[in-house]
């Protein structure tokens, strides 16, 4: 069938600068650049180029430039280009429209609605230079009290099992499978060194990297993948996955093409079978069905680890975490409708799920309601962009949050949103072998590593600039929020006053 | 072997919290101990996790949900019927159910077998995997729920039906249904409105009598029965289709 879609980018080589190298030819995996034999010359098809970068980045004489294809349709705002190519492509295959990352759509960015406050006069700031700026996180169930024996001197009181993080933010639940083993190792070696914690998602831990278990999150999701006791033992956190902001009520369908023998191994499924995982875990269909599950797990790991339950946010998540608080969680995850995936129907991406900053003030407002806040985390994800977005996080009661995609643009990813084609040109969404090698972990790492340290800079300035010297001070602390451009309900759901109030 | 860790030891159920009588398999377990009877089992969760040795325990009683759950080695035999989620994730060891099982047996298991000599719930088997050699087994002597084997990935499954009348069907529906890996041997008869889209149903082949012949012949003799009695009758082996059902759902 002759498809109607028109190429998404336009490639330009600038013949002067074109030496032929074919360095373009090997960095695309989508073939858009080939060597015409015959002619002896570098050709591009513009129709395959996803507009990832990879080759305007690796040609050594910037001969190459890739432009948006302006595709002048007659101007509709209702049928925007990407609504009739969607139709296209469905007229053409008969398939559910697959896509990668987070929802790329124009629903309100809280954050971008948020300022944070600072000292002025009637209270110092504080030089974060100078002065002592604690950033440090215990994660875990807290007691509703503490008694402390005077006699011992200690604690009376038995405390959960906490994990202390350096910086609140830690690497999002990414699956080996899903991104490469070399990604896997880069979060874990970054993670180590910042001394926080990464997430395997639910493709279960190679071998290799059980050497950073003190600093790893693995995952038990309904496809159970890779979940055995030594998986559990040499973890830190043991997280539950119910759902992900990317496809909320939807499992997860790892293709065939991406199960390579080494993902074969982690996941115990034969090399090349889809890696399904179910919709829902089916031995959960109820608060006190996940109340077993989590302690099921408090019992494989003798209660000496918290365990996180993960869910998607939807519209009654504040009732659904009071449950999962109740249920034995320690640590509670939002993830919003901005969190990203490997692979997930582009309806249900864009369409399912509510914003992160509702979820988080909601939830943390019911949690305090009820009096049970002491009795879990909370960690929030899902396009946390930045430190400002941490900190904000933070003041509407976080207690810390994850990243992934901002991970992943670390390590290259320039989201071209082709995940689930396995293809990554940057070695990052790939169970490829050659195109793995592409991210050295070292420099994985390191990238990694200093991402992590530039935020941890700049959240002490922020801090400072408060005149806090502890996060902790700020956690929860809404009168540090001041809303800008939102409505009164908007501003009630998330208990902030408006700006200049 | 010294005497002391051969001899079973004792534990009185009733009236414990299943933290507490876990913890207190955990510690008789790190004694050594490598026969253990439970007495007075009633409802008491996740009996056998988190021990990972090849310990024998007894239960007399009922235990309760997630029997064996992330179980790595321990060979449990029930003496009564196990609840919901019996060997659920299990790597390694082995359940014998002396009656029936509930829901989601065996639920997602990776190594290790289970037998339970009367019938099981819904969705027993569901996403039971297998790596080269480990290869969980469920052997199911009565009939099963709807969802037998849905979504399995790798492993065995066998139903036999023992319980069934002359000319009584199993009653399942969507066996097999989303099944991409293992196998199912059914010993009676199902329509194929019964069955699963995602799977085929074939007759067996010698290695597939082979196969049967160890686990029945383990089946029999774990309850008393006649292997060659229950393997004279005809069985039926279900397979995937397809090792990637779904694939063709997607335009990329």
């Amino acid at each position: 069938m002759k498809t109607y879609l028109p190429p998404k980018f336009i490639v330009e080589r600038d013949p002067e600068r074109c030496i032929q190298c074919q360095v373009c030819v090997n960095q695309c995996a989508f073939d858009t650049h080939y060597y015409d034999a015959e002619d002896d010359e570098v050709r591009s098809r513009p129709d395959s180029c996803v507009g990832c970068h990879r080759c305007v980045l690796f040609c050594p004489t910037q001969a190459l430039t890739i432009r948006r294809n302006p595709l002048d349709y007659r101007e509709n705002y209702n049928w925007r280009p990407e609504v009739i190519e969607d139709i296209i492509k469905q007229a053409e295959t008969g398939g559910v429209l697959l896509t990668g990352m987070g929802n790329d759509k124009g629903y309100r960015i809280y954050w971008d609605h948020l300022v944070l406050n600072a000292s002025q006069v009637t209270n110092p700031s504080i030089d974060p230079l100078r002065e002592p700026m604690e950033l440090a996180t215990y994660l875990g169930r807290k007691p509703d009290r503490v008694e402390i024996d005077r006699d011992y001197p200690g604690l009376k009181t038995e405390l959960a099992p906490q994990v202390r993080i350096e910086v609140p933010v830690m690497f999002a639940a990414m699956s080996y499978g899903a991104v490469s083993i070399n990604v896997h190792e880069s979060l874990a070696r970054a993670a180590t060194e910042a001394g926080t914690l990464w997430n395997t998602g639910e493709g279960g831990l190679h071998p290799k990297l059980y050497e950073y278990g003190n600093n790893t999150i693995v995952q038990v999701a309904s496809g159970r993948f890779g979940v055995h006791p030594k998986y559990l033992d040499v973890s830190r956190v043991v997280e539950i996955k119910i759902g992900q902001g990317a496809k909320p009520g939807i499992g997860g369908h790892l293709p065939g093409e991406k199960v390579s023998a080494e993902v074969s191994m982690t996941r115990m499924i034969p090399t090349g079978t889809d890696a399904l995982s179910p919709a829902p875990q089916h031995d959960i269909y109820s608060i006190e069905d996940l109340a077993q599950l989590v302690y099921a797990l408090k019992e494989a790991t003798n209660y000496t680890k918290p365990i996180s339950v993960k869910i998607a946010a939807v519209h009654n998540s504040a009732a659904i975490a009071s449950g999962m608080v109740r249920a034995g969680a320690d640590i509670i995850v939002l993830d919003g409708l901005r969190g990203a995936t490997g692979a997930a129907p582009k309806i249900i991406r864009d369409n399912v799920g509510i914003p992160i900053e509702m979820a988080l003030a909601s939830v943390d407002t019911r949690l305090r309601q009820e009096g049970i806040r002491n009795q879990a985390s909370v960690v929030i994800s899902g396009g946390i962009r930045n430190s400002g977005d941490v900190a904000k996080a933070i003041a509407l009661g976080a207690d810390a949050v994850y990243i992934g995609t901002a991970a992943l643009i670390a390590l290259g990813c320039t989201l071209c949103q082709q995940c689930h084609t396995g293809k990554c040109a940057w070695g990052i969404c790939t169970t490829d072998l050659a195109l793995t090698k592409r991210l050295n972990p070292d420099i994985g790492a390191r990238r990694l590593a200093n991402l992590l340290r530039s935020w941890s800079l700049e959240l002490k300035d922020i801090l400072g600039g408060m005149g806090i010297n502890a996060l902790e001070s700020l956690r929860g602390n809404r009168l540090h929020l001041r809303g800008v451009g939102l409505n009164e309900t908007e501003l009630e759901i998330l208990g902030v006053r408006m700006a200049g109030s | 072997m010294t005497k002391k860790a051969n001899r079973a030891v004792k534990i009185d159920a009733s009236g414990l919290l299943y933290r507490e009588l876990n913890a207190r398999l955990r510690e008789v377990v790190s004694n050594g101990t490598q026969r253990i009877e439970l007495r007075n089992v009633c409802g008491q969760r996740y009996i056998g996790t988190d021990l990972g040795r090849p310990v024998e325990i007894e239960i007399f009683g009922t235990p309760g949900n997630d029997l064996g759950a992330f179980m790595d080695g321990p060979r449990i035999t029930v003496r009564g019927n196990a609840q919901d989620g019996c060997g659920n994730t299990m790597n390694n060891g082995e359940i014998i159910v002396h009656g029936h099982a509930g829901d989601i047996s065996g639920l997602s298991a990776r190594g290790g077998k289970i037998f339970v000599r009367e019938d099981v719930g819904y969705r027993a088997g569901i996403h039971m995997k297998e790596y080269q050699d480990r290869r969980p087994a469920l052997v199911i002597g009565g009939t099963a729920q709807d969802f037998l084997g849905e979504y399995m990935a790798g492993g065995i499954l066998i139903l036999l039906g023992l319980n069934l009348k002359e000319g009584e069907h199993h009653k399942a529906n969507y066996i097999g249904t989303g099944m991409h890996g293992g196998i199912i041997y059914l010993r009676g008869s199902v329509e194929a409105f019964q069955l699963g889209k995602e799977v085929g149903v074939a007759e067996l082949e010698e290695k597939d009598h082979q196969t049967l012949q160890g686990f029945v012949g383990e089946f029999a003799a774990h309850f008393g029965y006649d292997a060659q009695a229950i393997l004279k009758h005809r069985f039926t082996k279900l397979f995937p289709l397809w090792i990637r059902p779904y694939g063709r759902l997607y335009a990329y």
